[in-house]
């Protein structure tokens, strides 16, 4: 790593503080529109001590001007506590981490078949632009963008489920669920698919992959067009600039000149977009996860919502909000590892 | 001696007509004008369409009963009922109305507020600037489905909440993008000149730059209804929206979830129930985003021209 960048990564890192200051600011803010008994679930760890909201108020110094309350809240934001959901009965933490695995294995099938589908059909529609094959990528992409996640769920296991009996809702088969809690399976990851495979047990392998099928193809199609949008006007541009057209007077062959000199330039901007990805996922996964039954932290958030469980929308929203921010800045310092015009400083 | 302007040679007025010729020479954004515009005649003629019960309120979708399995279309329900007996088609008709309400309101909105911080970072620059940015900053470092949904939760459902929440999400955008021309303009000749001549801020700001900063905001602003219906659609299928039988499309598929599986002689024996209102609401944002996607090519100064 060169020194440049170095202080490159310790300049971004340092303006963290004042962006994750901001972000549990504005969750604070929020709870401030709940009058102070209602608030006091925010620092519940165990709903025996929902009886003792008076001592709680006091502890907490929920009647205190609003610098005081901030930060008793982000001291125990700091030490893992946000406090209690009675939809679940467990600390939202806890909620947070059990079912972040069902949430990272959509993740895992997801992203990359969006990445991948996203620049090739992005690529496919530059190169061949203003044909057939153009317009018919654009207006898939367009459609997949306008599909609200939550119908095109409801009518995929309307066609699947209901229609052909394949590919059900939730995560696994009673059947698999019970083989796993007997104690027969061992769970490594909290990745089914990948415990399946470790554990070299297909029947939960087909089962697991059958079940993510849905949610998968859902996530795609509505965040697909984001990568291709973009890939398209970046390879456009880099399609018009003077050295394709060197390198084509040299006389190397289309395939060399988009795969090796124009793909690889346009790519760069399609770097930048990882940051919305991760921010489209998050939200594709409270709608998607919710209508599949698959129960990974959006499923808890939308379920929370609905109850009214306000520490678990909030320590969700918490969570959300630092994981975007912290993909942004992966983003930030891979974007200037990569292009070394990009100034430093 | 007074300088005769012709309005044909006005930058603006070209940049219009460019605009114009364009969108008529990409056959997609003439689709997606042609379904903005049916849905802009369906919601102002819904009072004809699907006429209300005299003295109720429109937006209340008349119900047939109370018994819960949806009944297939028939000639007195022309898109058949949803479950709870309510009229699938009155719901659609003014569903399309709601849409258009929280699409609009919410963009004018957001636009409004977006202008007034933008063009006040952008003026006055320095601390101003900074305070105003990072509290966008603040805004924008969560996906905003999450914070609309954690806001919605804070004020207590319904579609009022739904419309302020995203407001306040939807504002940062667009101040961030007039903050952008404001930078680039205020540096530019004339408006040197109208201060040297003693025009007072306000009037530099409304009369010289904004007009120059505007053009962009109008298009991000119209075509983001599209998205804008979208997210309300989903946080009002997540039940966080009116209460039971209020016209709107994202409840009513939401009233189609236990029907999906059809009956045992037939998978599809309740089709209507979640075909009918997401056709609806899919078409709607598939209208703007047809006109916005065409829009973006023909505004983007990289591509645009060649």
């Amino acid at each position: 790593m060169s020194t440049g960048l170095r202080t490159y990564v310790i300049r971004r890192l340092i303006l963290l503080i004042p962006t994750l200051i901001g972000i549990t600011i504005l969750i604070f803010g929020i709870t401030q529109l709940f009058d102070p008994v209602e608030r006091a679930s925010l620092y519940i760890t165990n709903p025996k001590q929902a009886r003792f909201a008076e001592e709680i108020i006091k502890k907490y110094g929920l009647d205190q001007p609003f610098y005081i309350q901030y930060f008793n809240w982000l001291s125990q934001v700091i030490q893992g506590n946000l406090g209690w959901s009675q939809s679940l009965h467990m600390p939202v933490l806890e909620a947070l981490m059990t079912r972040f695995s069902a949430t990272a294995e959509l993740v895992l099938y997801s992203a990359p078949l969006i990445i991948i589908l996203g620049i090739f059909l992005g690529k496919i529609s530059a190169v061949k632009r203003n044909t057939a094959i153009d317009h018919m990528t654009r207006v898939i992409a367009i459609i997949g963008w306008s599909l609200p996640a939550f119908w095109l769920g409801i009518i995929l296991l309307a066609v699947f489920y209901g229609g052909l009996g394949i590919f059900p809702p939730g995560r696994l088969s009673p059947w698999a669920e019970a083989m796993i809690r007997s104690g027969e399976f061992k769970v490594y990851t909290g990745l089914y698919t990948i415990d399946a495979i470790l554990n070299l047990n297909w029947p939960i392998f087909v089962d697991a992959l059958s079940h993510l099928v849905l949610p998968v193809i859902t996530l795609t199609t509505i965040n697909v067009a984001l990568i291709m949008r973009v890939m398209r006007s970046s390879m456009l541009e880099q399609l018009s600039k003077t050295y394709i057209i060197a390198a084509r007077a040299r006389g190397l062959d289309e395939k060399t000149v988009i795969d090796r000199h124009a793909s690889k330039n346009a790519l760069i901007p399609v770097i930048t977009l990882s940051g919305l990805l991760t921010a489209g996922l998050l939200s594709g996964m409270v709608i998607t996860e919710t209508i599949f039954e698959f129960k990974g932290i959006g499923y808890f958030a939308a379920h929370a919502a609905t109850q009214l469980d306000i520490p678990a929308v909030l320590g969700f929203a918490l969570f959300a909000g630092i994981i975007f921010v912290i993909a942004n800045l992966i983003v930030d310092i891979l974007y200037a590892y990569i292009d070394p015009r990009i100034k430093l400083g | 001696m007074k300088i005769k302007l012709n309005v044909e040679d006005s930058p603006r007025i070209k940049e219009l007509k460019f605009t114009l010729k364009r969108i008529k020479e990409t056959p997609l954004s003439l689709v997606g004008l042609a379904i903005i515009i049916l849905f802009t005649i369906i919601a102002i003629a819904a009072p004809v369409l699907a006429p209300p019960r005299f003295g109720r309120d429109p937006y209340i979708i008349p119900r047939y009963g109370y018994f819960p399995e949806p009944q297939p279309p028939s000639p007195e329900h022309p898109f058949g009922t949803t479950e709870g007996q309510y009229d699938l088609y009155y719901g659609v008709i003014w569903g399309t109305r709601t849409a258009y309400r929280i699409g609009i309101l919410v963009v004018s909105v957001s636009a409004l507020i977006g202008i007034i911080i933008g063009s006040l970072a952008g003026y006055y620059k320095g601390i101003i600037d900074e305070v105003l940015m990072r509290l966008t900053d603040i805004i924008l470092a969560f996906p905003g489905l999450i914070l609309a949904m954690a806001l919605v939760v804070a004020f207590g459902p319904g579609l009022n909440s739904i419309t302020l929440a995203l407001i306040l999400v939807g504002w940062p955008t667009y101040a961030r993008l007039i903050r952008g021309e404001f930078l680039r303009i205020t540096s530019e000749d004339f408006v040197e000149a109208a201060k040297a001549i003693g025009c007072s801020d306000f009037r530099v700001i409304v009369k010289h730059i904004l007009p120059n900063a505007i053009f962009p905001l109008l298009v991000v602003a119209s075509l983001d209804i599209g998205a804008i219906v979208i997210t309300a659609a989903a946080l009002s299928f997540l039940g966080l929206g009116a209460p039971e039988g209020y016209a709107d499309w994202g409840q009513l598929i939401a009233l189609s979830r236990n029907w999906i599986t059809g009956t045992a002689d037939n998978p599809f024996a309740y089709w209507h129930t979640y075909t009918i209102p997401g056709l609806f609401l899919f078409f709607f944002v598939m209208g703007w985003n047809l006109l916005g996607d065409a829009l973006r090519d023909i505004l983007d100064p990289m591509i645009r021209r060649r």
